[in-house]
């Protein structure tokens, strides 16, 4: 290597010439306070951000309307409708049409469509929202503890964590609900899908927190004594709960669909619980003569995931500051 | 903002010898954003003759990378070039079509390049993407011909047995390898003009002048001209016959090296020549005789900490009794690392290293990637465990310390870290995140705690009302000042800056380290300042410990270390030291 | 390499257990006698019940039956499903089936979500762009059977181009609709994961690199920004490996696919407990393997993987 040259100002050889020396006229731009605090900046961190992406998107306006509107109807159904969805069936309205009163026409067993649609989404909601409290507990709790602590705690909890995510969770909750089959209810379908739903939650928590906990910010509260614990619960969580929340909010969509399908697959609701998933289960022989009873259930629960989805998405570009400068 | 000025019409320097290999004109690039377009270059001009070196500087944001991949035609993601020229060999580059200036690149004009960890594809072998190179530029056709100038290219760049390499995947270079990778790519073509976009900044001191003196050979040999870009203007002014320096999108300044470091006559450039570490030889001196008087005495604030705070224990006026703030005696930290086949490799990072820190002074360790020194710092803040030696704080030894005793040496000495992005948590405001010491400790109440904030933002020079901002607000230096206010919140004897200005831009980083100084003054501190700059050492530092591989191989005084250097490798470190060796005027 | 696939097979082994174990214990502690299930409402003889109970080792302890099942899964031995035939002879049949479907799915989603991925984040905020990401989200949000109730409609009943069921046999052609639907959500999945990391790759330094090289766009774009794209979608493949194992039971049920999933299927709707464990944990082995392949191949695309010691 020729590299031990001394260093001198370079020199073009031979054509030795003039370099004019130029110098802008100084603006008072030049002579502000070096790293001058300018205060009036407007505010700014992860979630006002992310709230400032998202209220300029029309998309999420349309969802979040379509999930209040959602929940409502799931709360209190009978607000929207006259007709009990179950007990004031004719078999002479036997896959009848739409008359007043029965916006939707009827099933094959008579009863009013429009009725049970609406109390069919009291079911998928509350499953929805009792499958994400469980796989958020179970998810948090294990992906913090072998994300945070690491070594053979996590080697033990990814492991568990394995094993419940090798069986896909729909097949689990068919298993444990056909086995179950005296058993069926909202918590017992639940509690199939949840068991098996939550390692989705705990890996992205664990890499975001082995992301986070190596942070300077960390390791400046460890040096002033601040307890692992309260570490993991002030700093380290807090930065690392994004992702978790887009998760959820695409597992809730994901457990309406679960509920759905296991219905749809006879192992779920009972008949005596109104479910899209039953409905479409008994509406798909008559889907040369009578579509539209196949229809109406498969398009709520369409409305419904589709809302999740795509907050979810949204949410996840909106908290993701490199998807932001990516649009 | 506005677009041409008049003044910038008369910045484009006549040139009176022969026609110029590169002509900038007028150049405009904006960056489309929700506030209208945002200029990274406003009317910008310049001109390189053939086989003629300019150096770029600019601190970050002052347009410099920009201006190298506007000549290009690879602005980042949604920049657009908004008006001006770029003439290369008399061809206005901004009007080609997309075939046109592909054949320009790489045969034309070669670039290299700033990070060398992120500019090679990961999943492609380095033989693989050489071979690209040289292909797409029709230096070679046939696979063995290729295969031989790609090998050729290599050696070249300094790459020794390039041939077995070729084969092997980017992650199995240093960083120093990597980047002779990089400059053979980008001189593989022999072009007539080498953009070098900071090639050496995320590199060792000692490898960029090795580095940089194979460049410089390489170019001057071929008779290339070279475009150099860099934030450092002692480096710049080493390497370049001609500097431009910029300042917000605009050239401020520009023409000959040595005139413009003996006789800068923009105010913005005068500033810079003054704050360059490279180019400075003395410490900064707050009052620092005065420090030596009253320094040990704690303030009145500090008083009224300790009589708010429950722990009576708190030694009260340290350094009395003559002990250092810190002893090291043996120090060592051996970590076990995974290997091959499940047997265990053994790293000493810190290999039996003893110093001594007397109290209000500073000492500096310095040393290159990997030499152990902030291995050491986490040593001392407690935040690894030693493998043997003794670690003596204040003069209590640390050495088996209960749970108790460890919480409160822990408030007598406070860390500042490197990255101002890493160092405060995002998701708390200023306030919280500067109380934070306070509220850990149980000094004090809500009210006597908002007042401390208050105090500590204006000892590092913030506005008060910055209390509720978040991190993400601010600039790196003002973060870094958070992070200082938020070490200082207890009161510490001792702060340990583990590279805390090393990210930092020159002016800011020279405005850190006067706060720094003004503190120690002000409050008796003591300071161990870890960094890889051995200049910035010059001007923070009453001692210095050299370390290399773990271990320390020198340690004096500042003076007796760049006076009269008795190893070998500090005068290997001295002497890389950009602008080293330049005679100065000043 | 070697050293990878080695750790790799080495971390599948307690996952194997602790998944057949996870089922085995479920169906083990849950109420019901799958002795007394299999007579339905016919009360059986005692003394047969106690013999069918030696001849299926329910006597014995927990792991002893356990261990008795691992090693009949060893040497191949599923069970017997609820019709008395031998699990093995049944996958012997419809397992061609299955596989011929799944290679069609797995085909049309990769190259495909690949394909509009691709174009779509090189077309960033264009018309393609914004009507594949739409597109993509409503196909995401269908459910698998809306999907095909949906398809069946359309192109069976409406259009009439196809059968809504399969023929015997599973002639290629028959498989094509079902293989879309069950592809379906997958591609989507695929295609959005693929636009997203070509985004990311794009601005990275080593394209630009790339491109000072004087590479051309031609060059650039599959050597430098697909290839590094596909990793994130192979993982992705991996993972949702699972979901297409249901989506193909719920495909091959409504279309009446004579494939694995469709014999599930049925079981599943008759309510035959023992048939459907069996077969969850076929699907289940399937899924372990799969996912072990596909980590192997990641090694392949990934060479800082590979080459790690």
């Amino acid at each position: 290597m020729s590299s031990e040259t001394e260093p001198t100002p370079r020199v073009t050889p031979g054509t030795r010439r003039e370099i004019p020396h130029f110098v802008a006229a100084s603006t008072s731009e030049e002579s502000f306070g070096i790293d001058a605090v300018r205060v009036t900046e407007r505010r700014s961190n992860l979630w006002l951000d992310a709230w400032r992406d998202l209220k300029g998107r029309p998309l999420f306006w349309i969802s979040s309307t379509m999930i209040v509107a959602l929940i409502f109807v799931a709360l209190f159904p009978w607000l929207f409708t006259d007709t009990p969805p179950n007990n004031e069936c004719f078999l002479s309205n036997s896959n009848g049409p739409t008359t007043a009163g029965h916006p939707l026409g009827f099933t094959k067993q008579g009863c009013d469509i429009y009725s049970r649609l609406l109390y069919g989404a009291s079911t998928s909601l509350a499953v929805g929202f009792i499958v994400i409290t469980l796989t958020t507990f179970l998810g948090v709790v294990f992906g913090a503890f072998s994300g945070f602590y690491g070594g053979w705690v996590d080697s033990v909890l990814s492991r568990l964590g394995d094993i419940f995510f090798s069986i896909p969770y729909i097949l689990a909750a068919v298993v444990i609900m056909s086995v179950l089959s005296q058993y069926r209810s909202v918590w017992s379908i639940s509690l199939a899908i949840g068991l098996f739903a939550w390692p989705a939650t705990a890996r992205v928590l664990r890499s975001e927190i082995f992301r986070v906990k190596n942070a300077d910010f960390v390791m400046a509260s460890t040096a002033l004594g601040m307890s692992r614990f309260k570490i993991l619960l002030k700093h380290v969580l807090p930065n690392s709960i994004a992702p978790v929340i887009v998760i959820t909010t695409l597992s809730l969509a994901g457990a309406i669909v679960a509920e759905a399908s296991l219905s749809f697959l006879g192992v779920g609701m009972g008949s005596d619980i109104m479910s899209w998933g039953n409905d479409i289960n008994q509406a798909q022989t008559y889907l040369r003569t009578a579509p539209l009873t196949l229809i109406y259930p498969s398009a709520a629960l369409f409305i419904a995931v589709f809302a999740f989805i795509s907050l979810g998405e949204l949410v996840r570009d909106a908290l993701d500051p490199k998807a932001r400068a990516q649009r | 903002m506005t677009a041409t000025e008049p003044l910038e019409k008369s910045a484009s320097a006549v040139v009176p010898l022969g026609q110029p290999l590169l002509e900038v004109r007028d150049l405009h690039v904006g960056f489309p954003s929700q506030d209208g377009m945002v200029m990274a270059l406003d009317g910008v001009s310049m001109t390189l003759m053939p086989g003629g070196t300019v150096a770029v500087v600019g601190e970050s944001g002052s347009g410099k990378s920009t201006m190298a991949h506007a000549i290009i035609n690879l602005l980042p993601g949604s920049g657009l070039i908004t008006g001006g020229q770029v003439l290369f060999d008399g061809r206005d580059l901004t009007a080609m079509s997309r075939t046109e200036i592909e054949s320009v690149r790489g045969r034309g004009i070669g670039f290299v390049p700033q990070d060398p960890m992120s500019n090679l594809n990961p999943v492609w072998s380095v033989g693989f993407q050489m071979e690209e190179a040289v292909r797409a530029n029709g230096v070679a056709t046939g696979r063995k011909n290729v295969k031989r100038e790609a090998t050729k290219a290599l050696e070249l760049a300094g790459l020794k047995d390039a041939e077995k390499r070729l084969k092997q995947f980017p992650h199995q270079f240093s960083g120093g390898m990597r980047q002779r990778v990089l400059i053979g790519m980008g001189l593989a073509a022999r072009p007539k003009l080498l953009i070098a976009d900071e090639p050496t900044s995320a590199l060792d001191v000692t490898v960029q002048k090795v580095i940089l003196d194979h460049l410089e050979t390489m170019t001057k040999d071929s008779g290339t001209a070279l475009l150099f870009i860099t934030h450092d203007l002692g480096l710049a002014a080493e390497r370049a016959e001609q500097l431009v320096v910029m300042y917000r999108g605009r050239i401020v300044e520009s023409g000959p090296s040595e005139e413009i470091l003996a006789n800068p006559r923009h105010p913005y450039t005068q500033r810079l020549v003054a704050a360059a570490p490279s180019l400075a030889s003395r410490r900064i001196q707050a009052s620092h005789a005065k420090a030596k008087v009253e320094g040990t005495e704690p303030s009145l604030a500090a008083r009224e900490v300790l009589k708010t705070t429950p722990r009576a224990t708190r030694k009260t006026a340290p350094g009395v009794d003559g002990t250092p703030a810190i002893a090291v005696d043996n120090l060592t930290k051996v970590f076990r690392i995974r290997g091959g086949r499940g047997e265990s490799k053994y790293l000493k990072a810190v290999d039996d290293v003893s110093f001594t820190v007397e109290r209000g002074t500073t000492m500096a360790l310095v040393g290159e990637s990997g030499s152990g020194k902030s291995t050491v710092a986490k040593l001392l803040l407690q935040l690894e465990d030693s493998t043997s030696g003794n670690i003596a704080i204040a003069g209590q030894d640390t050495a088996g310390l209960g749970r108790r005793a460890l919480f409160e040496l822990r408030s007598t000495m406070q860390p500042v870290f490197q990255d101002p992005y890493g160092s405060l948590d995002p998701l708390r405001n200023i306030r919280h995140t500067i109380a934070e010491p306070l509220v850990i400790h149980k000094a004090g109440d809500q009210e006597f705690r908002r007042q401390r904030v208050t105090e500590l933002l204006e000892q590092v020079a913030l506005p008060a009302n910055l209390a509720t901002r978040y991190p993400g607000e601010l600039s790196g230096g003002q973060r870094q000042r958070v992070a200082v206010a938020r070490a200082l919140a207890l009161k510490p004897e001792i702060v340990i800056l583990d590279e805390a200005v090393s990210a930092l831009d020159v002016l800011v980083q020279g405005q850190i380290l006067s706060l720094l100084a003004e503190l120690q003054a002000e409050l008796g501190l003591t300071y161990l300042f870890i960094t890889h700059d051995l200049a910035v050492v010059r001007m923070i530092a009453d001692r210095v410990c050299v370390m290399r591989q773990g271990q320390i191989v020198e340690a004096a005084t500042v003076d007796e270390v760049f006076d009269n250097p008795k190893t070998e490798y500090t005068r290997e470190l001295l002497a890389a030291i950009p602008g080293a060796k330049l005679k100065l005027t000043a | 390499m070697t050293l990878y696939i080695l750790r790799r097979v080495l971390q599948a082994v307690p996952v194997f257990f602790g998944t057949t174990l996870l089922i085995y214990f479920m169906v083990f502690v849950m109420p019901g006698d799958p002795i007394i299930a299999l007579f339905g409402d016919k009360s059986p003889n005692p003394a047969v019940i106690e013999q069918l109970r030696a001849q299926y080792h329910l006597d014995q302890p927990f792991f002893v039956q356990y261990f008795l099942y691992i090693g009949g899964l060893f040497r191949g031995d599923f069970g017997v499903s609820f019709s008395g035939e031998a699990i093995n002879s049944i996958l012997q049949r419809t397992f061609p089936v299955t596989a011929r479907l799944a290679v069609l799915a797995l085909g049309f989603l990769t190259v495909a979500g690949i394909l509009v991925g691709l174009v779509s984040g090189l077309r960033k905020g264009k018309f393609f762009d914004n009507s594949s990401l739409g597109v993509s989200l409503v196909l995401i949000s269908l459910p698998i059977f809306v999907t095909a109730f949906v398809a069946q409609y359309v192109f069976g009943v409406w259009l009439g181009w196809s059968r809504t069921t399969v023929g015997s046999g599973a002639p290629v052609q028959d498989l094509i609709l079902p293989a879309i639907v069950l592809a379906t959500a997958s591609f989507a999945q695929v295609m959005r994961l693929t636009r997203s990391s070509t985004l990311e790759t794009m601005n990275q330094d080593f394209v630009r690199t790339a491109y000072s090289k004087g590479l051309s766009r031609r060059r650039v774009i599959p050597v430098h920004i697909l290839r590094n794209s596909l990793i994130p979608s192979v993982t992705y493949l991996a993972t949702d490996f699972g979901v297409l194992l249901v989506g193909a039971t719920i495909t091959e049920g409504i279309f009446n696919v004579p494939g694995v999933g469709n014999t599930l299927y049925q079981a599943i709707i008759r309510g035959e407990g023992p048939t459907v464990v069996s077969f969850v944990t076929v699907m289940v082995l399937l899924y372990l393997g799969v996912n072990l392949l596909i980590d192997l191949l990641y090694g392949l695309l990934d060479p800082r993987i590979r080459y790690v010691k």
